[in-house]
């Protein structure tokens, strides 16, 4: 006999108990933001006062945005995200065509090489790629944070496995109707592998709108200063102690993509599955 | 298309991304090791070559042993406990408990925060004396305690917030196992009669092998890869209480200017990454569900 429940899920007090226990694993997670919304949207003087008919303000963050420039960062911030996006977009795609489908002298002695990446990020090598974009005289442009993460092994792989899946037929076929290698890539491959491009995209944009230390380090001026650096030049120096502008400030920085991802929470989910899975 | 064709073709599509990863991770790699073996250049002094020196020097520099230890129980501390928090979320999420996306948009949730914003958060929950920590452990009678600014506890207030952030992003994968799991296995167990734990233990968790191998690789990166609260909550202090290597780095090279003991470090970060990777090939090559 089949049921169309899983025996395995629990019953009767089992039940009742797990689902409190998840409920409260949840409540407790999402604790931090609750607390941090509180604060941006009361007075200072309700920021550790939790009385429910406290009264509501948007004072903290226009005194947030008044403080520091952040239209800049956001600017900043949108122009890297989308600069590194679109290279790795690119790079990666060409990159996995070749590994995927051609046959080329050291193809996968050149794989491993690439793969080296996924151990040893950019992230850690800091002390040489500064001294490379000093080199450069980068330093201090948006184009020196995002240039070691432009080839991404990752996005490689990725891109590689799916175009690996798609069937050789299909590139026949375009190549007896005449089309190049470049037109069989853009016309065959990447279509099929629209939500592998969806699910790294996503991955991408909400790595880079977060990551912190190279920027950090590789910036010292408001022209090219992402979110993430200005909200802590912003707190350590600016503000002292006061919560309430610093916490409107930390979800400004962080709106715009929490704000999609509550619309498009499947898609998150989805996305970082998929690009997990490898 | 003829053979010459395709390797010209094949190495024309790969050169751009290969230029750049040559220029960004393989030789910055490679001229870590060669900067380790030379002094750091000062002033009109440029850097000569001192051989075993720097590393000489990291085996006499009591703060490395120092944060090397912090790294280790930071590793310890985050690693077990997201892994599980990450499975038990997943097979909560996976049932069919009610509210489940609820829980899962307030699990996944911290994932797609920058760290340093969820820091600044949870830095006034640590805060002294008005800090939300301090209001509750006040309320319940408890001794005031400096949570950040007390060496033996700073390091355990950055697992935690590690544990939080990570925990949701680990569970997706579970999620994505689970998910993948035939129903008639449950039901076979059922007929079989054994119990949930039974089934759990002996079933499922063998077949999530392979994901426990990948998120634990992953866990044993982010503990040497995250750093960016520490910035925010701590500094690496008290006294170095809670820094870690990369950390560490950090400081030595773009605050003390020591770009060659830097190069020395990062080596043993490097080393500490590709023990990672071993790890991960010599069990993922043979990644099988039964044992």
């Amino acid at each position: 006999m089949i049921s169309a429940r899983n025996p395995m899920q629990p019953g009767g007090w089992g039940r009742a108990l797990e689902t409190t226990g998840a409920w409260l694993l949840a409540l407790l997670w999402i604790l931090p933001l609750a607390y941090a919304f509180w604060t941006a949207f009361h007075p200072p003087e309700f920021s550790t006062r939790f009385e429910l008919l406290a009264p509501l303000t948007l004072q903290n963050f226009a005194n947030a945005w008044a403080a520091a420039p952040f239209a800049r960062y956001f600017i900043n911030t949108m122009v890297l995200v989308a600069l590194i996006l679109a290279a790795q977009l690119v790079l990666c795609t060409l990159a996995a065509y070749a590994f995927a489908r051609y046959n080329f002298f050291g193809r996968d002695v050149l794989f491993m090489l690439v793969l080296v990446q996924l151990m040893v990020m950019p992230d850690v090598l800091i002390v040489e790629n500064y001294r490379s974009m000093a080199a450069l005289d980068l330093t201090d442009t948006i184009l020196a944070i995002g240039l070691p993460y432009m080839a991404s092994a990752f996005g490689i792989f990725l891109l590689r496995q799916t175009f690996k899946t798609v069937p050789r037929e299909l590139d026949d076929a375009a190549r007896v109707e005449g089309a190049s290698s470049l037109q069989v890539l853009w016309k065959v491959y990447v279509p099929l592998a629209r939500p592998v491009y969806v699910a790294f995209g996503l991955v991408s944009v909400s790595h880079h709108w977060n990551n912190f230390l190279w920027p950090l380090i590789v910036t010292n001026s408001v022209n090219s200063r992402p979110l993430t650096v200005g909200l802590q030049v912003f707190s350590s120096t600016d503000q002292g102690i006061d919560w309430s502008i610093i916490t409107a400030a930390t979800l400004m920085t962080s709106g715009p993509l929490l704000v999609a991802f509550l619309l498009f929470q499947r898609q998150f989910v989805q996305s970082f599955m998929r690009a997990g899975i490898r | 298309m003829n053979r010459a064709s395709a390797h010209i073709h094949g190495w024309l599509l790969l050169l751009p991304a290969a230029v750049l990863l040559a220029a960004f991770t393989h030789f910055p790699a490679f001229a870590t090791l060669w900067h380790s073996f030379l002094s750091t250049p000062k002033g009109a002094r440029p850097a000569v070559w001192v051989g075993l020196d720097n590393y000489q020097g990291m085996l006499e520099d009591p703060v490395f042993w120092q944060v090397l230890g912090n790294n280790l129980w930071f590793a310890l501390g985050t690693i077990p406990a997201s892994i599980a928090l990450a499975l038990l979320m997943a097979v909560w999420v996976n049932g069919k408990l009610a509210g489940r996306g609820f829980l899962r948009m307030a699990y996944f949730t911290p994932t797609v925060l920058p760290m340093i914003a969820v820091a600044n958060i949870w830095l006034f929950f640590y805060t002294p004396t008005y800090g939300l920590l301090e209001q509750v452990t006040g309320t319940l009678g408890l001794p005031s305690h400096n949570w950040l600014g007390s060496q033996s506890t700073a390091l355990a207030c950055l697992i935690v917030v590690t544990i939080w952030k990570e925990a949701g992003f680990f569970m997706i994968f579970y999620l994505a196992a689970l998910q993948s799991i035939s129903p008639s296995l449950a039901e076979a167990a059922a007929i079989e009669g054994a119990g949930r734990w039974y089934y759990f233990r002996r079933v499922l968790f063998p077949l999530l092998m392979p994901t426990t191998l990948f998120v634990l690789v992953n866990a044993v990166i982010n503990s040497f890869r995250l750093v960016d609260h520490i910035v925010v909550m701590t500094r690496g202090g008290p006294d170095n209480a809670s820094a870690l290597l990369l950390f560490y780095i950090y400081e030595v090279a773009f605050k003390y200017w020591d770009s060659a003991y830097a190069s020395a470090l990062t080596m043993v970060l490097l080393a500490l990454l590709g023990a990672a990777a071993l790890l991960q090939f010599a069990f993922l090559e043979k990644r099988t569900h039964y044992q």
